[in-house]
């Protein structure tokens, strides 16, 4: 090995490159390859319409109101979804985080995850059904006259993006409530604050960067709902989401081209929210959300 | 509710114990601290000083006993309406939060008027000796100005009882003791009481008006530095005080005292009190008699075995270390026990050395002393 040789390796190293780096190799290929070149190709498919100029896609989705109502009728059930899913794992995960059984209560928890969409959505139709066991005890209880219509409507899908969101949003919440020193809410506590105002001022301020995040990702999920749209809502009307327009473009009128707009007006929506709340982040506090040695 | 702790005469803890699923954290501890008193809680780590902390501030429920402020009962109220100030080990800033804010967080607390708030977070920082640094916050301070901001914001609210956790642990040797005189500046000013929590001997010597001992979540003895330094109760709290020799040996009967063999050598001292026995408040440490043959274990300080032509011990040095003002050897009596001297003259190893220490400061303890850590290993 010559000097010179040695003294570039060691240059590399001092910025952060060595042989450990070579590891990223089948990273980076499988994002190029899974990611960025197909949604490239949707891209430029996007302005390639069956008939008409290079926006003529884009220009109908904007003018037909079957279309560009599904931006609207989406975020009516990802926005509340998202919201619910955030507010409620904050309290479970405040609590969780002073049990003994933690990590049995975190695997109860997150179970639906395991699950997947499509069977949560298969187990709600049985239970929530007309016949199902919710509306026979209402029933036999007497509190309902007729069956509570929990299905095949708005109400399905909401419930079960919280059913299967939900696990997704506490582990994440649980993560960032454990980071805060709990040396922190004692002394908020010595100082004479209770404890909502102990959460409100000291804890809240220092979870808000992670609940962004939180939000941000929660509502992507949400903001893509398929199976659980068309198995428990009602696909034709107030349940019909954007990724069910994309679908039938793409595979009941096997026009590609629109199907990739719809797509890329899926993926503007989404960036346009993310960047609203990650901007709204910046505005936190970011720092380390404890103080150890100076 | 109004906050409990105005104007208090004493903080009484009465045989107060906290139990981990079965394990005895605190057992028994009574201790009464006086308005504007200096009270350190001293013991190895383990021993359930911090538990007892927890317990007086209200972070950790008792078990058993009770605690009371004058003649109002408080172990059953939480920490935000007992209104003592406190200061943790970690210092437990408020990372969010500027300097000035995490000092006004009490007073926020209080609802106090902006005005009234703005001056006394003010005072607290000249109190503290942090001008200039008002705005930043604390990720941006150094660990002894995050001590300085933690301690400011415990006072800021002039509470009568102030509690500190090992504050000075995470600070380095010299910032520790800048710190050390800069606590009992403050103390002195305000005129509160504190219980300090440290491990450290010498920290709780020129600290504290008065120290407890907690040994294994039990109090083994409380008194004046002077006290503890010159006359430690049990062979533990001695082992505790710097007295590195500990040393099994027989009880013979002689004028004025009790004779012992040390080194292969009579040695004559001065009887203490029970090593093992429970400790019983005021009888602890009591000279008691001693029968002939008795097992006894004796202490001594290794500054206090002094290097004496016409010393009665004989010992060879095994290790000499040079600490500047003087020598710290570990010597081998002619019966094979290890012992630690300090010594003004330079020695070395191999060298022979004769030893002698005054009577008074050859503390007997009836019991062969099992139990104290530092017999043990001395044999």
């Amino acid at each position: 090995m010559t000097p010179s040789q040695f003294t570039l390796r060691q240059r590399l190293r001092e910025r952060g490159l060595d042989g450990v780096t070579l590891l990223v190799i089948p990273g980076v290929v499988f994002v190029l390859a899974l990611f960025i070149y197909p949604f490239l190709y949707g891209l430029f498919l996007s302005f390639t319409p069956q008939v008409g100029g290079w926006l003529a896609n884009y220009a109908k989705f904007f003018s037909e109101p079957f279309l560009y109502d599904t931006i609207s009728i989406t975020l009516w059930i990802a926005i509340p979804a998202t919201l619910l899913n955030t507010v409620l794992s904050v309290p479970v995960a405040l609590r969780v985080r002073l049990m003994k059984h933690q990590r049995l209560l975190t695997t109860i928890l997150v179970i639906p995850i395991t699950l997947g969409t499509v069977m949560v959505a298969e187990g709600l139709l049985t239970y929530l059904g007309p016949r199902g066991w919710l509306n026979r005890t209402l029933l036999e209880l007497g509190l309902a006259d007729n069956p509570v219509r929990l299905i095949h409507n708005y109400w399905g899908v909401m419930l079960s993006l919280v059913i299967t969101g939900f696990p997704f949003t506490f582990l994440l919440t649980l993560s960032y409530v454990t980071g805060i020193d709990p040396a922190l809410e004692q002394a908020g506590a010595m100082l004479g604050a209770r404890a909502r105002e102990r959460f409100l001022r000291i804890l809240l301020p220092l979870l808000a960067p992670g609940l962004a995040i939180t939000l941000a990702l929660a509502f992507v999920q949400a903001f893509t709902v398929f199976p659980s749209a068309i198995l428990l809502g009602a696909p034709a009307g107030p349940t019909r989401v954007i990724s069910i327009v994309a679908y039938q473009a793409a595979f009941e009128q096997y026009d590609y081209s629109l199907a990739s707009a719809i797509a890329m007006l899926m993926a503007g929506v989404q960036v346009l929210i993310i960047v609203g709340l990650l901007g709204a982040r910046t505005l936190l506090f970011r720092g380390p959300v404890s103080t150890g040695k100076g | 509710m109004p906050i409990v702790s105005r104007d208090f005469r004493a903080l009484r803890l009465d045989r107060v114990s906290r139990d981990f699923g079965g394990t005895h954290a605190l057992r028994d501890v009574t201790l009464t601290v006086e308005r504007g008193e200096f009270v350190a809680l001293l013991g190895p780590s383990g021993c359930g000083k911090s538990t007892a902390l927890n317990c007086i501030a209200g972070l950790l429920q008792v078990t058993g006993g009770t605690i009371w402020l004058d003649e109002q009962r408080v172990d059953q109220t939480g920490p935000e309406d007992r209104g003592f100030g406190m200061v943790f080990q970690n210092y437990a800033l408020f990372p969010h939060m500027t300097v000035r804010r995490n000092i006004g967080f009490g007073l926020v607390t209080q609802r106090r008027p902006k005005a009234e708030i703005t001056r006394r977070v003010n005072e607290a920082i000249a109190v503290v000796r942090l001008e200039g640094h008002e705005d930043k916050l604390p990720g941006q301070l150094s660990g002894g100005q995050q001590q300085r901001v933690a301690i400011a914001r415990a006072i800021v609210v002039e509470p009568p009882l102030v509690l500190m956790d090992e504050p000075l642990s995470n600070l380095d040797a010299k910032l520790r003791l800048e710190m050390r005189a800069e606590i009992r500046r403050i103390h002195t000013m305000l005129g509160c009481s504190t219980v300090y929590v440290t491990h450290d001997q010498e920290e709780a010597l020129s600290l504290a008006d008065r120290i407890l001992v907690l040994i294994d979540g039990q109090t083994r003895q409380i008194g004046t530095p002077e006290d503890l330094y010159a006359r430690p109760a049990t062979p533990d709290v001695a082992d505790f005080m710097g007295y590195r020799n500990l040393l099994p040996s027989r009880a013979e009967p002689a004028e004025g005292g009790v004779a012992v063999t040390i080194g292969g050598a009579r040695l004559l001292g001065t009887p203490r009190g029970a090593p093992t026995g429970g400790p019983t408040g005021d009888r602890m440490g009591e000279p008691v008699g001693y029968q002939a043959g008795a097992p006894v274990t004796v202490a001594i300080r290794p500054e206090d075995l002094v290097p004496t032509p016409d010393g009665p011990i004989s010992a060879t040095v095994e290790v000499a270390e040079y600490h500047g003002k003087d020598f710290y050897a570990v010597l081998r009596g002619t019966d094979g026990c290890a012992l630690y001297c300090r010594s003004t003259v330079r020695i070395r190893p191999g060298d022979v050395v004769r030893l002698a220490a005054k009577p008074e400061r050859v503390l007997v303890y009836a019991g062969d002393g099992q139990g104290a850590p530092g017999a043990r290993q001395s044999t």
